[in-house]
């Protein structure tokens, strides 16, 4: 017993991270399927704001990520264009990270297509802005002067879908997708303590805990916290509608629990190994 | 040519290039770290001249949007000169001045609202009644408020940590213990996504290039 121990505690790391890879990459390809139970809770309430909203109305999506957030926050993106062009609204997508304007166009592309929603009558990409709080601020009087132009240079008064959008107010829900700062920080504290704009969001599972505190003074009408989030929000896009296709979050759910699993047989063997070889290497110095 | 296999090609490559640094530090890890780092300098400086500097001070000085030059342009076009002031150390101090415009503009505009967004709003809502709600909504407000008022008692170094307070103390750590443990679950949770997502890459779209399809 004495001797597993030991070889325990001096395993190789390297075994660790062959164990952490077989976690993660069989279930992937064994294509492993794990229901995925959505009950009341941030997830639930974001979607059930958007869909309290009448069709038609303006939702601002803010992408506020790059490439090395994608697995977690491109899932979002996707369902939750899916819902908003589902459900008859209209997306206007602006970007304070470079690489998020052009993710944003991969989504609504791609979901705006397969749905019939049409650019400049369903959805307007104005692209990246520097600035985060201060260009949230100016949006607040005026969109026009901190993106006159649309991403593909398309002056934003000749864009039929901008006609009675003039300012922050005009907008009935800013969503941020966030992988940082600039981010739901930014939009939290300029456009819902500000101007009084229902902010929701989605955020990589790091940063989840610290806006938590804003779902509980109602800062927030809700929040997708990391994959977890990702494959929620798929899911209650796919109820009632199952020819939608899976998405890209909920396969990554069963390496996730998975992998959750490993770790924690991993931290339950470590601290049994050490609370005993340290017991018996205190009573053998005794 | 298919320049989308070479891309998924490139990108599994130099993903199993980064990867093999969990077996051992390896030239090829190194490589793959160098490339990044040096394309990441390269593509910000290129960004960064034609989606900040050229739309929002070259095209506003020359009229180049809406055909209207604007000369004050050229106030924040010499701060920006300041600024690279710091690499000739007999003006470098000119730096300062737009440094401090800088910091004097951010502090200005978030001082309020950061108060009142993670400060007041925060306080108020930890002001809850402990009645109403149902069973789980008084169990809910209650963690709340003993939770902060625990953990306000633990950073209160005025008084010792013993008795009542000790105790109050010690329940506040307890707290913080629990938020600590919430946070880093949520870390990990993190990190096993992006590998998720960097082997969703590897199986389903690297590995059908070579007629494997999973």
């Amino acid at each position: 017993m004495r001797k597993l121990l030991e070889k325990l505690d001096k395993v190789d790391r390297r075994i660790i991270y062959l164990l952490m890879a077989l976690s993660v990459f069989l279930p992937l390809a064994l294509r492993l399927n794990y229901p995925i139970p959505v009950g009341s809770g941030p997830s639930r309430d974001l979607f059930d704001t958007i869909d309290s909203l009448p069709a038609g109305s303006v939702v601002l999506m803010s992408y506020d990520y790059d490439p090395s957030t994608m697995p977690e926050l491109q899932p979002m993106a996707v369902a939750l264009t899916q819902h908003l062009f589902s459900r008859g609204h209209r997306i206007l997508a602006m970007a304070f990270w470079p690489q998020g304007a052009s993710l944003s166009q991969e989504a609504l592309t791609a979901v705006g297509d397969s749905l019939g929603a049409v650019q400049y009558r369903d959805w307007v990409n104005l692209g990246y802005t520097v600035g985060a709080g201060v260009s949230i601020v100016r949006m607040g009087s005026s969109i026009r002067a901190v993106y006159p132009q649309d991403r593909d240079g398309t002056p934003c008064d000749s864009i039929p879908m901008l006609r009675h959008v003039q300012n922050l107010r005009d907008i009935d829900l800013v969503i941020c997708l966030s992988a940082g700062d600039p981010g739901i920080h930014a939009w939290v504290m300029m456009a819902h303590d500000r101007f009084g704009v229902p902010v929701g969001g989605g955020c990589t599972a790091v940063s989840a805990p610290e806006f938590y505190t804003y779902l509980g003074t109602g800062q927030m009408v809700g929040l997708l916290g990391g994959l977890k989030g990702a494959a929620d929000y798929e899911t209650m896009v796919r109820e009632g509608r199952e020819n939608t296709p899976a998405g890209l979050a909920t396969p990554g759910m069963a390496a996730q629990s998975i992998a959750h699993l490993v770790i924690m047989g991993f931290i339950v063997i470590g601290n049994i190994t050490y609370l005993i070889l340290h017991r018996r290497g205190r009573g053998e110095a005794r | 040519m298919n320049w989308e296999v070479i891309g998924i090609w490139l990108g599994a490559v130099l993903t199993l290039m980064l990867y093999s640094f969990l077996y051992r530090d390896n030239p090829f890890y190194k490589f793959a770290e160098h490339l990044f780092v040096g394309m990441s300098a390269a593509y910000w400086v290129i960004y960064s001249i034609y989606n900040v500097l050229k739309p929002n001070f070259w095209d506003e000085l020359t009229g180049a949007g809406d055909g209207t030059p604007d000369y004050l342009m050229i106030i924040p076009g010499v701060f920006g000169l300041f600024m690279l002031a710091r690499l000739i150390p007999r003006i470098a101090g000119l730096s300062r001045l737009a440094l401090a415009m800088i910091v004097g503009t951010g502090a200005g505009l978030s001082l309020v609202s950061t108060l009142q967004t993670n400060c007041l709003s925060q306080i108020e809502g930890t002001i809850v009644p402990l009645t109403g709600s149902g069973t789980m909504g008084f169990i809910n407000n209650l963690i709340i408020v003993v939770g902060v008022v625990c953990g306000l008692v633990y950073f209160f170094f005025s008084k010792p940590h013993d008795g009542i307070t000790g105790k109050a103390a010690g329940a506040g750590i307890t707290v913080l213990m629990v938020a600590f443990g919430a946070s880093f679950g949520y870390t990990v949770m993190a990190r096993v996504s992006l590998l998720i997502g960097q082997a969703q890459f590897l199986l389903f779209d690297w590995l059908p290039t070579m007629g494997i399809n999973l």
